[in-house]
């Protein structure tokens, strides 16, 4: 994993500890040595201060795990001048981000071992936080030849998918999963029936006729979904919905889990905060895939992270740049940046008393490292010190000439937010402190 | 008359579609258009409305009919024409909208006429561009003086457009005539009904208060007006409909289905026809029921009405006082 292993001594007091992982919700300290967690507990540095070369007092406010984001889409290799890993990697540690899950789109697909390898040397050497690959499950994504999914898995990729591109064919999909059981490999599949949305930019519905944009209807994610599910009942699969949108997939995966089948969901946090109606006047930063549903399936969303029956929450982090965005709405690409607003919109269900904290942070930290098998989401003696110091109450409007991503393209432009992310730590290292109110 | 009478009509420096407009400024619209048939068809058609202004027609889908009935409008009110015909694959992927409209705001026109195939494209160009912006059809989304040059041939045939029961029937789901005609006949108090086979049909259409029908007789029993789409020859080929003989069959105008309609109903088109299609030869070249040419005419006289307020508009902005500078 990407920084270097700190040495010495960093000791946490006066904060409020929160481990999903552990369950864990109480003020106390926490102390880093050689970048792992040597020591945690809610009498920490209580009656004597620490005599560590280097204390922070939190104040009271957050210490929890750093985020694991499971979808983000950069531009490297290909397409560096929206997102390197260097810079996708700036946005994240200003989100609180600290493990960046990375799509294989990109020019070349990573759907090779030496691919894989190369994306995590160049990790290595230019991103400030840990960066775990996906690679394809497909050759070229193009749905037809799976990939060497035990090679690639050798070479670190942490699941397989397409990104935002659907498996078309049921029988490739099928062989597939097959053959990534054999691997124990996690599958993350992208639900959206690829004949039915061919270039549809919109959900249908009367807004989007009012609009007169070409439209697909949000059950062209159903669809997938239950073909899906039938197919990991087939071939006993691990399989991970990368993100889903609609009521309807969410019902087909609540009762896929409750049968006892491996399958786990994602939520984009657009698709949490923002409906159709968000597009306005064809406002391309809100073009996104799957696009943004109606009023009833984004609460839907709201319920399903709520409930559990969503397992994660994620950015779906997808750089474009003034050429990709300044079209008609039709011609414009798909996506929005998000690292850098994942944490204060999983924090809006919080403060709207849709879901407890401890529940939202599970769902960046504890459980997508779970699913990956990543070492990182928890707060346990001895795991590596990622972690994220989160002012939940700091107001805040979005503002893209703020972000650190290279791009700008966010759905949230303006947007007031409460809550995010104070400081973050990569292995003990500080790799982000947001300027002016530091909390040292 | 228009010369004496330059009192403002419309509120806004665009005209983007129907959508937005309130009923005096649509029939402020009209009633100017009006004025201009007759001026049309004197032996003078010069006036001065758009002396010194610049109109460029930036056309990105090739429109013979809307564009010279733009340019002629332009010339009859003395502005400059200058017509662009953007290929869609002579735009480089390289420049985007937004940098045409840059390079094009340089040349300073007055008045900008767009047609694209884009929905929202001409609103786009009008929040990047100084001048006035005219759309002239944008994807399925507006075609606004279309509707307007419809809504004058029927009020100077019957007289009247409240009240007035009006079937359009063909191609709704693609057709931006038939969204700006839906929106301004329901606001001028016209019963809109729609008919098409249901894979023409978008969306939730039945929420735009019109009725909808699938049987072609049903839908034109009692209809004053029968408005025809013209069906893209790409969309008959099994896409949206199995064959244009089966289309025909069921959705083709000819003088069975229109015995339906109310006695003596007349019949329009915005053109270009596929006549076997969507309509019947016969039907089209019948003068005493067909008012397609009239709709042509029209044309002329409602976008020099469009042209005429939108410049009073710009008459306006230039005189307002510019702040302290």
């Amino acid at each position: 994993m990407t920084p270097s292993g700190k040495t010495g001594r960093l000791a946490f007091r006066n904060a409020r500890l929160i481990d999903p992982a552990s369950g864990l919700d109480t003020k106390g300290g926490l102390l880093v040595e050689n970048g792992r967690i040597a020591d945690i507990g809610p009498r920490l540095f209580n009656d004597a201060e620490p005599r560590d070369p280097e204390v922070i007092d939190c104040k009271g406010l957050v210490l929890a795990p750093g985020l694991i984001d499971c979808r983000v889409f950069t531009g490297e290799p290909g397409s560096e001048h929206r997102e390197s890993l260097s810079s996708a990697s700036e946005a994240a540690a200003a989100g609180g981000v600290t493990t960046i899950v990375t799509m294989p789109n990109t020019n070349p697909v990573i759907d090779e071992p030496s691919l894989v390898d190369f994306i995590r040397r160049r990790a290595q050497a230019t991103a400030k936080v840990h960066v775990a690959p996906m690679a394809a499950l497909t050759q070229g994504l193009n749905g037809e030849v799976m990939t060497e999914i035990g090679l690639l898995k050798e070479a670190g990729a942490v699941a397989f998918t397409d990104g935002d591109r659907t498996v078309a064919n049921a029988r490739v999909m099928r062989r597939a999963l097959s053959y990534a059981a054999t691997f124990d490999a996690l599958v993350a599949g992208h639900a959206e029936d690829p004949e039915l949305v061919a270039n549809a930019a919109i959900t249908e519905s009367e807004f989007a006729t009012r609009l007169g944009l070409p439209a697909a209807p949000a059950l062209a994610e159903a669809i997938i979904v239950e073909r899906d599910i039938r197919l990991v009942e087939l071939t006993g699969a691990r399989y991970h919905f990368g993100q889903i949108s609609t009521r309807a997939a969410l019902d087909a995966i609540t009762a896929a889990k409750r049968s006892g089948l491996p399958i786990t969901c994602g939520v984009a946090a657009h698709h949490l905060l923002l409906n159709e109606l968000d597009v306005r006047s064809y406002y391309t930063f809100r073009k996104v895939k799957p696009p943004l549903r109606s009023e009833a399936d984004r609460a839907a969303m709201v319920e399903g992270v709520a409930s559990g029956a969503i397992d994660v929450i994620v950015s779906s982090h997808e750089p474009q740049g003034a050429d990709t965005k300044r079209q008609t709405f039709a011609s414009a690409a798909f996506g929005a940046v998000g690292l850098e607003t994942l944490l204060p919109a999983a924090l809006n269900l919080f403060h709207d008393g849709q879901a407890g904290l401890i529940h939202i942070l599970a769902a960046l930290t504890s459980t997508p490292a779970r699913l990956l098998g990543l070492q990182a989401g928890s707060l346990a003696k001895g795991m590596p010190a990622d972690l994220v110091l989160i002012d939940t109450d700091e107001p805040f409007v979005v503002d893209e000439r703020d972000l650190h991503s290279r791009a700008r393209n966010t759905a949230f432009e303006g947007r007031k937010f409460q809550g995010r992310a104070r400081m973050t730590f990569v292995s003990g290292a500080c790799v982000f402190t947001r300027g002016g109110k530091d909390a040292r | 008359m228009t010369s004496a009478n330059r009192s403002p009509i419309l509120k806004t420096s665009h005209l983007l579609g129907i959508e937005g407009l309130s009923v005096p400024e649509a029939t402020g619209l009209l009633d100017l258009g009006e004025s201009y048939v007759a001026q049309s068809r004197a032996s003078n058609k010069k006036a001065e409305a758009l002396e010194g202004r610049t109109l460029i027609n930036l056309f990105f889908e090739a429109s013979t009919r809307t564009q010279s009935s733009f340019e002629l409008a332009g010339k009859r009110l003395g502005a400059d024409v200058l017509n662009m015909s953007v290929k869609t694959s002579s735009v480089s992927k390289g420049e985007t909208l937004i940098d045409t409209a840059s390079t094009l705001n340089a040349m300073r026109p007055d008045i900008l006429v767009v047609r694209h195939q884009d929905s929202g494209a001409a609103e786009l160009l009008s929040r990047k561009l100084d001048c006035s912006v005219i759309n002239a059809g944008d994807g399925a989304h507006e075609h606004p003086t279309q509707a307007l040059l419809d809504a004058l041939t029927i009020r100077r045939r019957l007289g009247r457009i409240e009240g007035l029961i009006v079937a359009i029937c063909g191609d709704i789901l693609h057709s931006r005539v038939a969204r700006s005609n839906i929106r301004l006949l329901a606001m001028l108090g016209a019963r809109v009904r729609l008919i098409a086979p249901r894979t023409l049909l978008p969306a939730e259409a039945d929420r735009f208060g019109v009725e909808i029908f699938t049987d072609m007789k049903q839908g034109l029993a009692g209809a004053d007006i029968v408005m025809m789409l013209r069906l893209q020859l790409e969309r008959m080929t099994g896409a949206f409909v199995p064959s244009s003989r089966e289309y025909f069959r069921f959705y083709g105008l000819d003088r069975e289905k229109l015995s339906h309609a109310k006695p003596g109903a007349l019949v329009m088109h915005p053109g270009p026809m596929n006549r076997g299609v969507e309509i019947a030869s016969d039907i089209a070249d019948d003068l005493d029921v067909s008012l397609i040419a009239e709709q042509v005419e029209m044309g002329v006289a409602i976008r020099m009405a469009v042209l005429d307020a939108l410049a009073r508009g710009l008459a306006r902005n230039e005189t307002e006082p510019r702040g302290m500078l």
